[in-house]
């Protein structure tokens, strides 16, 4: 097995979940109505704590500690995809975003339960569980806001217009899609994406939405290879503020 | 110029003065829903809390998060409060017995749990094997077949004197 393309998988993934669940957890104290701000707070946990497993795997392979990575590397060292970077906006997007993204963690996981990395098999295995409230809650908010009111309907439309597009940046291929998949290790980018449309669009429909357009979807591709969008510096400005402050502290 | 933050705590906080704050209809809210917590299969359901939610899915929802997380939960119920009766405190007096009746009170269900893990717990401690004795039965050749079937070599049987109403325990001991 390639320990290069196992690296490259690793950094998606866990950048993915660092960089959304820092997203989420804009919203604490923030969030609709208690109940809400607490669940989606725990979620916001939930995501940060999957991102350091990927990034012990890492470590075991070679790379610097979790901490290390997570808050001493530069813009172009993320891995993530745009989806994750932008900003909460309003609940509708952080929402819409939310289903999209966790509905794709759903079916990488689904396969990663079977990777030839056993490691990567086991931790994927453990992470499902606490993949099957996200989900719950990603679809039963969908369904309720989808068809509450007009007002409720037309927000999570405009999120869904703008996020679905770039929600198939979690599919861009790198330089090892072939490699991971020809190994065992996971399925082609593609082959993850066509199943995800088959989950997600019959749910967007049956939700009332209308699904946009996709035709700019390559206009979203560049963070598996370091090119961010403008909103990703500030992030990690914000992120690392009180790490960098001083790095060699014992926590 | 400090650099502009996408957090919502930082730049998307406009509360109204207080002169325009916006009255709720009662009709506008959520309802209420009380949440009942069972910690493992089989055992009781307790009253944990409440939960706002505009339906019974929503508020499991909540309920799962508020309540489901902190320790150890097997199954959740809701229910609207508004689905609840309950008596009044004015007449809590009905309660209060005129002579002592403790004789009647269920203390001993209270700790029934306990007691029965208790037991369980010490005949394993003490390599004590159990077995049910139907009423009218004799006790010897169940406790001789136990011993058969765990290979207890010599034993002997420990039995509480049959008061004749049900099934009783009998404790098979390695001598």
């Amino acid at each position: 097995m390639s320990p290069e393309a196992i690296k490259d998988l690793l950094y998606r993934l866990a950048d993915d979940k660092l960089i959304l669940g820092h997203r989420h957890s804009e919203w604490i104290g923030m969030g609709p109505i208690l109940e809400e701000d607490i669940a989606f707070a725990s979620m916001a946990q939930d995501e940060v704590g999957h991102a350091q497993c990927y990034y012990q795997l890492l470590h075991e392979l070679g790379e610097g500690h979790p901490d290390e990575v997570a808050f001493t590397r530069q813009t172009e060292a993320f891995r993530c995809c745009h989806l994750v970077e932008l900003p909460s906006q309003d609940y509708a997007f952080s929402l819409v975003r939310h289903f999209l993204f966790d509905m794709a963690d759903k079916v990488r996981l689904s396969h990663l339960r079977r990777s030839k990395y056993p490691h990567l098999a086991e931790l994927a295995t453990k992470l499902a569980r606490e993949e099957k409230y996200h989900e719950m809650h990603a679809k039963t908010f969908l369904r309720q806001l989808s068809q509450a009111n007009e007002d409720a309907r037309a927000r999570m439309q405009a999120a869904l217009d703008e996020a679905y597009p770039m929600a198939f940046g979690i599919f861009e291929p790198t330089i090892f899609t072939e490699t991971l998949s020809n190994q065992g290790i996971q399925p082609l980018e593609d082959a993850l994406m066509k199943e995800w449309r088959t989950l997600v669009e019959p749910l967007l429909i049956e939700a009332g939405l209308t699904l946009p357009s996709t035709a700019d979807f390559l206009d979203y591709f560049g963070g598996r290879s370091g090119r961010h969008t403008p909103h990703l510096a500030p992030l990690v400005a914000e992120m690392t503020e009180v790490f960098a402050i001083d790095p060699a502290a014992k926590w | 110029m400090p650099p502009i933050s996408y957090d919502p705590r930082v730049n998307r906080v406009e509360l109204p003065d207080a002169g325009q704050l916006h009255q709720e209809n009662a009709l506008d809210q959520w309802q209420n829903y009380e949440v009942f917590q069972q910690m493992k299969r089989g055992e009781q359901h307790h009253h944990v809390g409440a939960v706002h939610a505009p339906n019974p899915e929503m508020a499991l929802l909540f309920a799962k998060e508020q309540f489901g997380r902190r320790e150890q939960c097997a199954n959740l119920w809701v229910v609207k409060s508004a689905e609840v009766y309950a008596t009044e405190y004015d007449d809590a007096d009905m309660f209060q017995h005129a002579f002592d009746k403790s004789y009647r009170e269920g203390d001993g269900y209270k700790v029934r749990d306990t007691i029965e893990s208790f037991k369980r717990d010490l005949d394993a401690r003490l390599g004590l094997e159990t077995a049910v004795v139907q009423p009218g039965k004799a006790a010897e050749p169940l406790a001789e077949s136990v011993a058969q079937s765990r290979k207890t070599g010599d034993w002997e049987v420990i039995e509480l004197p049959d008061i004749g109403k049900g099934p009783r325990k009998i404790w098979v001991k390695a001598r």
